[in-house]
């Protein structure tokens, strides 16, 4: 039996009186890529949160390859092979783009909390750095404080940061946010090259990267996946057109 | 890239630590006579004390008001454990700071798991609250804390071993040294650690730590459990070196003048805390020496230093090391040596007021000397000139200072068009 990456069972989350998330039924099988769509406050950076423990769901239950996650926080996720990156930059400032990187990969190479060992004999940490340095294509920026890199070198440092640790199912929250055609394109090429032969769930705005990376779609529409499918399908569902339309979404394109 | 373990400590290293341990041998034998010794012995507990208190505010990024707690624990610790051996002998003297240490260690998991849930405001409030607590703990059990009076002890106990008993100052001293240099060398060493490099990444993002497998409580906690460690320590050689232990030494007055060290050092530099328990050390003693308003300016020293240099004596001292690297120091010097002169009015201003206020308020029976001359602050005239004087300078200092940041604009250009070439 192939136990899915990712499995979402009836996911609800909300605030207040306001729900965001509204019974959301996902599966995402290893070694998928699977991109997340959907109008301006769907929920889809909700849904990010929930599956990364980022915050608690409401009611559900949430596997990671077939283990219960739902209650775990989330350096316990992250321990389980989820690492995620975020839509805005969220990297260790002070700290250089060398420190950043192998700071994400110690835990998973077992050194923990050692105030004992000296972080320059940690040979593996360090080739593990910079090789993921060398990928993300920022060797020449190694020394650098992270605060004062340039935008885009700061997504491919988030991404370098998620990926390093080297946890199999990867959630990218709009990659490629800000960024011109051409960065686009670099990240594109950086994001497939770095999740090769892992699991991919992203969210992303810019339809041609959606359609360029994802190997099936799901599409978020308040709160409720409406859709999921291959780029093919999803391009040819009327619901689908429907939402993104926005004209007579409200009556119910459910069916 | 390079696949090569370096070595332990690098030349440049080895050296410095051998400077280190070379000045803390031979200052003594410069200035031998008493108070210079018990001043190095002090400052020496104070450098410990002050990096300890860095491990939570520059590494860990964690504001705490109730430092003096741990020191205040190790410090009581030890005399108490100075005063039971002295009846069983079953500790030499000069470990007995590591029982200090392990005190405070244990008042960081006491009180650290608690308050390291957050950083921030709510983790100062805490501290603050430890620190109170503690305080006043320390009125309401005479048994352990000695009430006002305090503990007291004597650390010269049994026989002299090869002619040491730490009698005398400077065979105490060394032992402060010794311990000091050790405890430098620990707490510089934990930064090069996964838990120290850590605790850097909690201070600038702990929700990115949490989602690269870290939780950053236990993060805060263990530097927390650390720190106590290290300022049980210093208060234990407190301990041994007044041979007396008082409230005051886990009061807000301690946890205070803490803060003080490693802020105007420089929190952002692990040598920045040495550079602080230095100067706010020889300071207190220079200032307190000359004038009854020594507190008011500490206060004003220290507000200049968190409006105009937060990054502290460290991060100048920094800043001006690049522009020497560079050949370019000579190039801000002219626009130092304008403000110099409007510095030195509104200088000369603000004490002469300060020291006026302070005869006015006191009726002290001797005339009041400013700058060597007598003064009759009962009159309105030396008011006035001391006013217009620092309002002059004040004035002056605002016209000449842009030339000061014109100067830094242009040797920093100047830098950065060197590293992008």
């Amino acid at each position: 039996m192939n136990v899915p990456a990712l499995q979402l069972t009836d996911v609800r989350k909300s605030f207040g009186q306001t729900v965001i998330i509204n019974g959301v039924n996902l599966i995402v099988p290893r070694g998928e890529r699977h991109a997340i769509i959907g109008p301006n406050g769907a929920g889809k950076s909700t849904l990010f949160n929930l599956a990364s423990a980022r915050f608690p769901v409401t009611s559900g239950d949430i596997t990671l390859k077939g283990e219960s996650v739902t209650d775990l926080k989330p350096h316990q996720i992250n321990r389980l092979g989820l690492s995620r990156s975020f839509q805005l930059t969220n990297i260790f400032t002070n700290l250089s783009v060398f420190e950043n990187v192998r700071c994400s990969v110690l835990w998973s190479l077992n050194y923990k909390y050692s105030f004992w060992r000296r972080l320059a004999a940690l040979r593996d940490a360090n080739e593990q750095a910079h090789r993921v340095i060398d990928a993300i294509g920022l060797a020449h920026r190694s020394d650098t404080v992270a605060g004062i890199l340039s935008y885009a070198e700061q997504r491919a440092l988030e991404i370098g940061i998620t990926i390093a640790g080297g946890a199999d199912v990867i959630l990218l929250d709009e990659p490629t946010a800000g960024m011109s055609k051409s960065e686009t394109g670099d990240a594109v090429a950086l994001i497939r090259r770095v999740t090769e032969g892992k699991t991919l769930i992203m969210v992303e705005h810019d339809m041609s990267v959606v359609f360029d990376l994802a190997d099936r779609i799901s599409v978020l529409v308040y709160g409720e996946i409406i859709a999921t499918g291959t780029p093919a399908e999803i391009r040819a569902s009327a619901a689908v057109q429907e939402a993104y339309l926005g004209t007579t979404f409200a009556e119910g394109s459910h069916d | 890239m390079s696949a090569l373990v370096p070595p332990l400590l690098s030349r440049r290293r080895f050296f410095l630590w051998g400077a280190l341990a070379l000045l803390m041998i031979v200052l003594p034998l410069v200035f031998d006579k008493g108070y210079a010794l018990s001043l190095m012995c002090q400052i020496s507990i104070m450098i410990i004390f002050s990096l300890s208190y860095n491990m939570l505010l520059g590494q860990t990024g964690l504001l705490s008001f109730g430092h003096a707690a741990y020191f205040g624990i190790g410090a009581f610790a030890t005399i108490h454990a100075l005063n039971f051996v002295g009846k069983a002998a079953a500790l030499p003297v000069s470990i007995l700071p590591l029982v200090g240490g392990l005190a405070g260690l244990l008042g960081g998991v006491l009180f650290g798991y608690v308050s390291t849930k957050r950083a921030g405001t709510t983790f100062a409030m805490i501290s603050l609250g430890i620190g109170e607590l503690m305080a006043s703990a320390s009125l309401m059990f005479p048994v352990v804390f000695g009430g006002e009076a305090g503990v007291s002890g004597n650390r010269v106990i049994g026989k002299a071993v090869f002619g040491v008993n730490f009698g005398p100052q400077i065979q105490i001293y060394y032992l402060i040294a010794a311990w000091t240099f050790l405890c430098i060398l620990a707490m510089y060493a934990l930064t090069q650690t996964p838990l120290g490099r850590m605790a850097n990444a909690v201070r600038d993002n702990p929700e990115r730590a949490q989602f690269v497998g870290y939780d950053p409580q236990w993060v805060r906690f263990m530097m927390m459990i650390l720190a106590g460690f290290f300022a049980g320590i210093a208060g234990g050689l407190s301990a041994l070196n007044y041979e007396m232990v008082t409230a005051e030494s886990l009061g807000g007055w301690t946890s205070g003048v803490v803060l003080m060290m490693a802020f105007v050092g420089g929190i952002g530099f692990f040598y920045g805390p040495i550079i602080g328990a230095v100067l706010i050390s020889l300071l207190a003693i220079a200032v307190a020496g000359v004038t009854k308003a020594w507190l008011f300016y500490f206060g004003l020293f220290f507000l200049t230093m968190v409006l105009y240099a937060p990054g502290g004596i460290a991060s100048l001292l920094a800043m001006h090391k690049r522009l020497w690297n560079a050949g370019l120091l000579l190039m801000v010097m002219p626009a130092y040596a304008r403000v110099t002169i409007p510095l030195l009015l509104t200088f000369a201003g603000l004490v002469s007021l300060v020291e006026m206020a302070y005869q006015q308020a006191e009726v002290l029976e001797t005339p009041l000397l400013v700058f060597g001359a007598s003064i009759d602050v009962n009159s309105l005239a030396p008011w006035l000139i001391a006013l217009a004087l620092t309002a002059f300078g004040l004035v002056l200092l605002k016209l000449s200072w842009p030339r000061v940041s014109e100067a830094w604009r242009q040797v920093l250009a100047g830098i950065n068009g060197e590293v992008a070439r």
